[in-house]
Parts: structure tokens; sequence; C-alpha cells
């Protein structure tokens, strides 16, 4: 398990340096001058030049890209143009409001999806199966900014029970940073009051975000459970008198599990893209939206900034679910016995 | 000699869209404690779902408008859940057919067996007496090295020792009725006879009643003292191992038995024309009317009884009654 864990680390440290320098090039032969472009249109042409220096614009692109490494690996990422402040702490201070959600929405997903399956694969063919089937079915036709607009509309204005707009309710103070996550910020300095407020705001966007995923999580397990159902170790199990619940919840429900998880993983990585527009109708400013403007203003340093980290949180994601799948399926053998 | 197992005009149907498959159309079948019994039969004709009957493991499609099934003289399809597992536990297993899919591929079978063990009814069971028990269930099976295995995944096994597994489980605790489906079907020829051998042995040695069911007379002739005759639904015949090849009476039996290949002289057996009839709309009178030469219109309209010509020997053909 240990040295499989590192090979696998060390292959990603590969792929994340493929990644570098992929990001570099694109962001840089996009057309368009990134100085002249932050300074503004009435900029005198000396500040564009000598911006140009500083940000080493002027010099090879492989010279670039050993500065931009060199930096990156001291963990400084250069300067935003359009925030004018380090992409490094631009990222500290948005990453972990979108972190929140993303977690947030991603066990919503898991165990939302696969309860809903379960209960499906349980029930078939009863009126909660069909209830369940037609929400899954809506689930994944409806982008989540669909789920966001409406649910803003029922439980924000209709029936007022969850904020609607940023992390915290006006005149709520924000926790010490600690991981920059509010609701875990507040319960580490036992600020209670502070958590409800900001995991209020948290449900909504990670459930609108979490709908499509978590659809698409219910329908494989269903599916599965049931193709499950019909093998012959199931009625072997039967036969051989071992309760049908523990069947159910024990010999059925662990092989079934094994494309859901799959699945979700992808699900759950494409949550931090699917973020932007949800982030966007709660007005909550998360990295997402971060990324977004900076990919519109060409902001380079920024916009090489998110993809390093996505690339990251990418291939980590990959890796733990590479593992639960080796857990619940012994055939792929990745763990190690 | 009591019956074990006393089936008495059984009839299943599954609902399936358009109406119903009937596809049991009152069979009669018993077998006796000790007794080895066969079933012999085409693909579809109703053997599995004979057997899964009697465990009442069949799927949720299913219907029993008609018929009692027995066990040690209790009927089994008025059985309360509990009693059901009981049975299940203690009375009766299964070997199915395909033993690269009857044992769950994501757990070990030391797991497998612990639970089929843990279930069977046995009383003061601990983890060291499941354990013990594992180990020597896959010890009589003749596998080597069984600690090995506990902890090994189906996948790792091949065909002929997952199929042994499989015996194992059967066997690993008392049991009155081992129903064996087809249990070599999937094997390799080298393989099947050690199988059979192996679960006759054993059988034997404990005093199980056994039923086999498969499609080859010649795994029948030589593993079973009875064996039925089965096409479409209806058992059409049965008798004692010997007097079955010896003196056929039913038309099927005949054609089966025409049907073998034979080494010298015969050339390629013919094989019977027809198929099984559709479980839909099947013929109203007997079922094998279609496909038999001596078929008159009483066959058409009338389904034969299966009744005793001697010693045992039953049939279902109004050819003798």
């Amino acid at each position: 398990m240990g040295i499989n864990l590192l090979k696998r680390i060390g292959l990603s440290i590969f792929v994340l340096f493929g990644l570098s320098i992929l990001i570099f090039i694109i962001s840089r032969v996009v057309p368009g001058d990134p100085a002249r472009l932050a300074l503004g249109p009435r900029a005198p042409e000396w500040a564009v030049q000598k911006l140009r220096q500083e940000m080493h614009l002027d010099k090879p692109l492989y010279t670039q890209y050993v500065l931009w490494l060199d930096g990156l690996v001291h963990g400084d990422l250069g300067r935003s143009l359009v925030t004018r402040r380090s992409v490094t702490t631009d990222i500290k201070e948005f990453l972990p409001a979108t972190l929140e959600i993303v977690i947030l929405s991603a066990i919503v997903l898991v165990f939302g999806g696969i309860f809903l399956g379960i209960i499906s694969a349980k029930f078939t063919n009863s009126w909660l199966d069909g209830l369940i089937r037609v929400i899954s079915y809506l689930g994944i036709v409806s982008p989540a900014f669909v789920w966001a607009i409406i649910f803003v509309l029922i439980f924000g204005y209709n029936i007022p029970i969850f904020p609607t707009m940023g992390r915290l309710s006006p005149g709520v103070v924000p926790p010490p940073m600690i991981t920059g996550m509010y609701t875990v910020d507040s319960l580490i300095t036992g600020n209670f009051g502070t958590f409800v407020d900001a995991f209020k705001h948290l449900v909504l966007p990670a459930i609108a975000l979490a709908m499509g995923g978590m659809a698409q999580a219910a329908r494989i397990t269903r599916s599965s459970m049931l193709d499950n159902m019909g093998k012959d170790y199931i009625a072997a199990e039967k036969a051989y008198g071992i309760p049908e619940g523990l069947i159910f919840v024990k010999y059925l429900l662990k092989p079934s599990l094994i494309p859901t998880v799959s699945v979700a993983s992808l699900d759950i990585a494409a949550l931090f893209g699917n973020a932007f527009l949800v982030e966007l109708i709660f007005n909550y400013p998360g990295f997402s939206r971060y990324g977004i403007s900076a990919m519109l203003n060409k902001d380079l340093n920024a916009i090489a900034g998110v993809i390093m980290v996505l690339g990251v949180i990418f291939v980590t994601i990959n890796i733990i679910i590479d593992f639960i799948v080796a857990y619940l399926d012994p055939r792929i053998g990745l763990a190690g016995r | 000699m009591g019956d074990l197992v006393k089936i008495q005009d059984l009839y299943v149907w599954f609902r399936v869209y358009g109406g119903y498959m009937k596809v049991l159309n009152g069979v009669n079948f018993s077998v006796g404690k000790g007794e080895k019994v066969s079933i012999v039969g085409e693909t579809g004709c109703g053997k599995t779902t004979t057997m899964k009957t009697i465990l009442r493991i069949l799927s949720s499609q299913a219907h029993i408008p008609k018929g009692e099934v027995l066990f040690e003289e209790k009927d089994i399809l008025k059985m309360k859940e509990g009693e059901i597992k009981r049975l299940r536990g203690r009375g009766v297993a299964m070997i199915f057919q395909d033993p690269m899919a009857s044992l769950n591929p994501v757990f070990t079978i030391g797991d497998q067996l612990a639970a089929v063990i843990s279930h069977s009814g046995v009383q003061d069971l601990d983890k060291e007496k499941i354990r013990q028990l594992s180990i020597n269930a896959l010890k009589e099976v003749k596998l080597p090295d069984p600690e090995r295995i506990l902890g090994s995944y189906p996948f790792q096994m091949s065909g002929g020792m997952r199929q042994r597994i499989c015996i194992a489980m059967a066997l690993a605790t008392e049991r009155a009725l081992i129903i064996a489906d087809e249990p070599t079907t999937n094997l390799d020829v080298t393989i099947q006879d050690q199988i059979l051998a192996l679960l006759r042995e054993l059988v034997t040695k404990r005093g199980n009643s056994l039923i086999l069911i498969t499609h080859s007379l010649g795994i029948a002739r030589e593993n079973a003292d009875r064996i039925y005759v089965m096409y479409a639904g209806n058992m059409v015949e049965v008798s004692n191992n010997e007097e079955l090849f010896c003196n056929p009476l039913h038309p099927y039996t005949e054609m089966l038995l025409g049907c073998v290949p034979k080494l010298s002289g015969g050339g390629i057996a013919e094989g019977i024309a027809g198929r099984i009839p559709d479980y839909l709309n099947p013929p109203p009178g007997c079922r094998f009317e279609p496909r038999c030469p001596y078929a008159t219109d009483r066959c058409r309209e009338e389904k034969p009884d299966f009744v005793d010509v001697g010693n045992g020997h039953k049939v279902a053909c109004f050819k003798y009654n």
C-alpha cells in the first residue's frame, strides 16, 4: 500500500510538471498584451514597457518559464494584474471559500446519491422509486445554475429559510483565518453562532452544485444493484440462508458501489468548474469566479496559479478515489494485499 | 425410504409483458432420504425453476397458482420467513451452474464461507470454530493450502477450484439435501469428472440426499439412483437408472437416447426436430405433442397424467394409459 501510494505520488509529479508546461505555453501564446490590458488603454507607453520588464515579458519564453517555475517551487506565483496582489494571497483567500462548498457538495453528492440509489433499488417500481427516477432525470438534464436559480427562488424568496448571498450575513464577523474555511475556523475557535451562519450560506450552493452528480450516482447505484440482484452469487447467498437484509447491505451493496464511485469521482472533480455560475448566482466570492475573471482579463500569473492548484486537486482526488475503488474491488489490486 | 422432498402438481408462472409464462405445468417429483436423483432435460425446460422453488428463491415475477412442495412433510410454500431461513440454513444447499458467477467477486473465500457457516443454524459458533469448520470444509474438497485460500478472492482461483469451493460451502455444515444444478456444465471436460466424483463421494459418505440436474444422460447414468426426464415444465418419465436406459417409455426419452452419439457405426446423432414450446401460449394438451411422432387427437386436447406402470417407473403419455 505504502509503495503504491509513493508510486502514484511520483507519477503525479510528472503529470503536474507536464501540466505546468502546457498551461504556461497556452497562457502566453493567447493574443493580447497582458501588460497593456492590465494598465488600460490610456496608460503611457513607458509604464507598459516597465511592467513588461517587471514581469519578464520581454525575455524569451523558456527563460520566462524557468523564472516562473523557480517562483512556483518557492511558493511564489507572481503578481496578479487585476487584483494587484500576490497570486498566492489571492488563492489563499478564495480557494478555501470554494473548497467549503465543494466538500459539502461532494458529501451530498456521494452519500445522497448512494442513499437515493439504494432506496430506489430496494423499492423497485414503487411510487418512491418512480419519484427518485424522475428527479434523477431532472437532475441530470438541468445544469447546476438552473438549480441554483430555483433554490434561490424557493428557499430564499418564497420560503426564506436560507440566505442567498455571500459567505456570512451582514454584521457577522468572520472568524480568524486558520484554514480560511469559515465553517471550520469558527468551529476551531468555538464560535458556534458564526458556524451556523456560515453553514447556512453553504447549503443552497452546495446542493445546487451537487444535483447533477447526485442524480447520476443515484441512477448508477440503482441500476448496478438491480443488475447484481440477478447474479448467481446473490441467489446462492440466499440459498445458503444468509438473511436478505444482510445480503442487501453487505454482499449486494459492495460490488454495486464500484461503478458509482468511479463515476462520482469524475463528477466531484468537475464541481470546481461548475462552481463558477453557482458562485455568481449566490454572489459568493470563490475560487472559480476568481479563475474565470483571471482568464477573461488575461491575468497570466493568476491563470497559471489557478490551473496549477486545480491540477493538484484533481490529482489528489484521483489518487484517493483509486484507493477507494481498489478497496471495494479486490480485482484491481492497487491497495496491495 | 421416506420422502425428503415431495413436489405435487406444481405450477409456476412468470409475469412478463403480455401475460404469464406458464413454465412449470404440474410437476410431480420426489427424492428420498439418502437418495441420489437426477433430472435430465434440455435447456429451458424448468429444471432450475423447480429447484429454486424448493428454496423459495424464485424471482419476484414468479407466481405459483397451484401445487405443493413438501420438505419433511411440511409445505415450503406455506412456510413463514423464519422457517424458510432455517430450511435454507440447515436443510438444503444448492450448488450453482457457473462457479465463475456463484461466488461474490469482492469478498474473500474465508468471508463467504464464514457467512454461510454462521447462518447454518449451528450452535455455539465463535470465530475460531468458524475458521476451523471452513478449513475442514476446504480440506474435504481436496483443496491444497486451505489457509491461503481463505484469504483469497474468487478471481484468483480457477474454475475447478471455485466449484470445489462451492461444494465446500454446501457441505461445510450438516444438510439433508444437496441440489447440484449442472455443476460441471461450465468446466473443462477433464475437471468435470473429478468434480462429479468428489460430489458423489462426499454425498455418499455423509448420507445426504442429492438432486443432480444435468442435460447429459451420461452424467445422470453415472451418478444417480433414479432419473427424472423433464420436458417443458413437466416430468415426463421417471425410473431406476438401469430401467430407463433399457426400457425407455416416453417418446421424448426415446428420442433423447437416440441423440447420444455412438462410438461405432452410428455416425452423427440426429437430434430432435422442433423446439421447446412458447410458454406464453403452450399447447393445451401434452406439451410434447407438436414434436411427437405418435401424437393423436387426444394428445392435442388432454394433458396425460403421470402414472405408475409398475416398479416405480412412471410415465406421462397416453401410449401407456
